[in-house]
């Protein structure tokens, strides 16, 4: 009893309450950031708003020059470069997944490739826009001759490329984790049945795992939607819009960076300001969307 | 005269370095029910998992000896062909939870893309939870998720899954210690059932189990089999002192 008391003070209660304020204030801090960006966004961008309307989303035609600002090639291309790397990326990072996951998770091969795909994801974007710029656009340009369209060599395809390396790590490591937690007990369930490995994959863990690796492609694409220095490198940045995939065009990323300085008008600068907006909101859309996916997966 | 379906000549289990099943040797008779015993990390899973080739799947795991299936060596035939010949129960029940309870009875065929028509679908679901006692409960929710019985549904429900692919042999590792005492006793029922057309082994913990269900008794310690007779006979008379030691409860 005596030592109880001795124990016991409520100084260190103090403490604890102090603590868990401060961690509270901290984390609140974050979320007034967020919030803020987003209502600085909104203010900025209101004379494109007020003068443009909607007309802004659908119009083609941006040229500062005469003040016309439409959207739409940057929303095109912005879409058409994320989903297309997106859909260059999947077979492969699912490929690192499953391997990394299931057939192989240890031994130096699969130790090598972890730590290639955590590297990969810690690169600056500049030096992808480098190496695509050095490597992917003579390529491309090869495989355009070939093919018999003009030779830019730069464009909406040489983009998606170069964003398909730079997604692959976060679908590929999701994926993993996701493949790991795949309870033994199912999967010795199914072996036991006389399945395969190959069955057991193709029966038990993926459909085991879809929704979770569904989510691991929305942040993937979130990823693609927001990448601006590799992109603004080798997409070609042109306001026109893209008619194949082999044009060159322009992101809303791409754009802001590449124009932000010139914007001499109020409205041409709130015109990108609205453009950030968008992409903002696209991409906390897309990220929301996934991080609820993952959540109700790993609630179930 | 009774004949053997496995029998295991001078067999060891490893993980890694780790020698865990000791030159075992003993012949299963068709149609009996074998229980295995032992105290707790004695190697009875692992043997049980030797005898349909579910111990290889761990990695650094390697085995040495003969096992034999009909008197043809089971190590020399595909490990996948053995586990549709010898199925298993698990301690822990495992039904697939994206699958329907009918679903899960023929999860066998769809895991290896057998096709079967909807009318051999539907007898060989009725036949099989017929067989697992479970027909009964489930009959009228078939298309509910397995997920949603209770423990010991779940586990008839993993049974029913195993014969539904007629195997020679069923492994049950403890096929009642995650179950109520009325779960157990309706497995048990089922186990003397499922004798007249299966070979049963079945590895438990609880000696009045063994001696309920079980023809003859196994006792496994520290990795070895001590011995091994029916059942009767070993709990009135066992022969070495350890299986004494172990039925009159001095350790466990
Ligand atoms: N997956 C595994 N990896 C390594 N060692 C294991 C594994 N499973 C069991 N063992 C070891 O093998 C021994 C026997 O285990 P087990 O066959 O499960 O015993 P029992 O079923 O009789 O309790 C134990 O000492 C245990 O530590
Ligand atoms: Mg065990």
């Amino acid at each position: 009893m005596e030592r109880v008391s001795k124990i016991f003070s409520y100084g260190k209660i103090r403490t604890e309450t102090a603590f868990k304020r401060t961690l509270v204030i901290i984390a609140l801090v974050m979320v007034v950031i967020t919030l803020g960006i987003f209502i600085t966004l909104v203010v900025h961008a209101m004379p494109s708003i007020k003068a443009l309307g909607f007309s802004f989303f659908w119009s083609r035609t941006w040229d500062p020059v005469s003040n016309v600002y439409g959207a739409l090639p940057f929303l095109v291309g912005t879409l058409l470069t994320s989903f297309l790397a997106l859909i260059i990326s999947v077979p492969f990072s699912y490929a690192i997944a499953i391997y990394l996951g299931e057939y192989k998770p240890s031994g130096w091969l699969s130790g090598l490739l972890k730590n290639i795909v955590e590297l990969v994801a810690a690169v600056p974007s500049v030096i992808y826009g480098f190496w695509a710029l050095v490597v992917l656009v003579p390529i491309v340009r090869a495989l355009e001759a070939k093919l018999g369209v003009a030779t830019y060599g730069v464009g909406i395809f040489t983009s998606s490329l170069v964003l398909a390396v730079m997604i692959i790590p976060y679908a590929a490591s999701l994926g993993r984790e996701l493949i790991r937690m795949v309870p033994s007990a199912l999967k010795e369930g199914a072996y036991s049945l006389g399945a395969t490995r190959y069955e057991v994959l193709k029966h038990v863990i993926l459909p085991y795992t879809k929704s979770g690796l569904f989510a691991g492609m929305l942040l993937s694409l979130g990823r693609a939607l927001g990448e601006t220095m590799a992109v603004t490198m080798v997409i070609g940045n042109t306001s026109i819009m893209p008619k194949s995939i082999f044009d060159p065009g322009n992101t809303m990323a791409s754009v802001i960076a590449n124009e932000f300085t010139e914007a001499d008008r109020s409205v041409y600068l709130a015109a990108l300001i609205e453009l950030a907006l968008v992409l903002f909101l696209v991409t906390v859309l897309v990220n929301i969307l996934g991080k609820m996916i993952i959540k109700r997966f790993s609630n179930e | 005269m009774e004949s053997t379906i496995v029998s295991s000549r001078n067999f060891n289990a490893y993980f890694g370095t780790n020698h865990v099943v000791k030159n075992v040797s003993m012949d299963i008779p068709k149609n009996n029910i074998i229980a295995v015993m032992g105290p707790s990390g004695c190697g009875k899973t692992t043997y049980l998992r030797c005898i349909n080739r579910m111990h290889e799947l761990i990695p650094g795991a390697s085995v040495q000896g003969e096992m034999l299936l009909h008197d043809e060596d089971l190590y020399s035939l595909n490990p996948i062909l053995v586990r549709l010949k010898i199925g298993m129960v698990f301690q822990r029940p495992n039904p697939f939870p994206n699958l329907s309870i009918y679903d899960n009875v023929i999860a066998g065929y769809k895991l290896n893309g057998f096709k079967l028509s909807k009318k051999e679908r539907d007898e060989i679901v009725e036949h099989s939870l017929q067989k697992a006692a479970l027909w009964n409960e489930v009959k009228d929710t078939l298309h509910k998720k397995g997920t949603f019985l209770s423990g010991g549904q779940q586990q008839r429900l993993c049974i029913a899954r195993a014969i539904a692919m007629e195997p020679e042999v069923l492994l049950m590792d403890e096929p009642t210690s995650a179950l109520d005492p009325i779960s157990t006793s309706s497995i048990e029922e089922l186990m003397h059932e499922l004798k007249k057309n299966y070979t049963l082994v079945i590895v438990t913990h609880n000696m009045q189990q063994a001696a309920r269900v079980s023809d003859k008794t196994a006792f496994f310690f520290l990795g070895e089999l001590v011995e091994y007779n029916d059942t009767r006979e070993m709990f009135i008379n066992p022969k070495d002192s350890r299986t004494q030691n172990y039925i009159t409860g001095r350790f466990s």
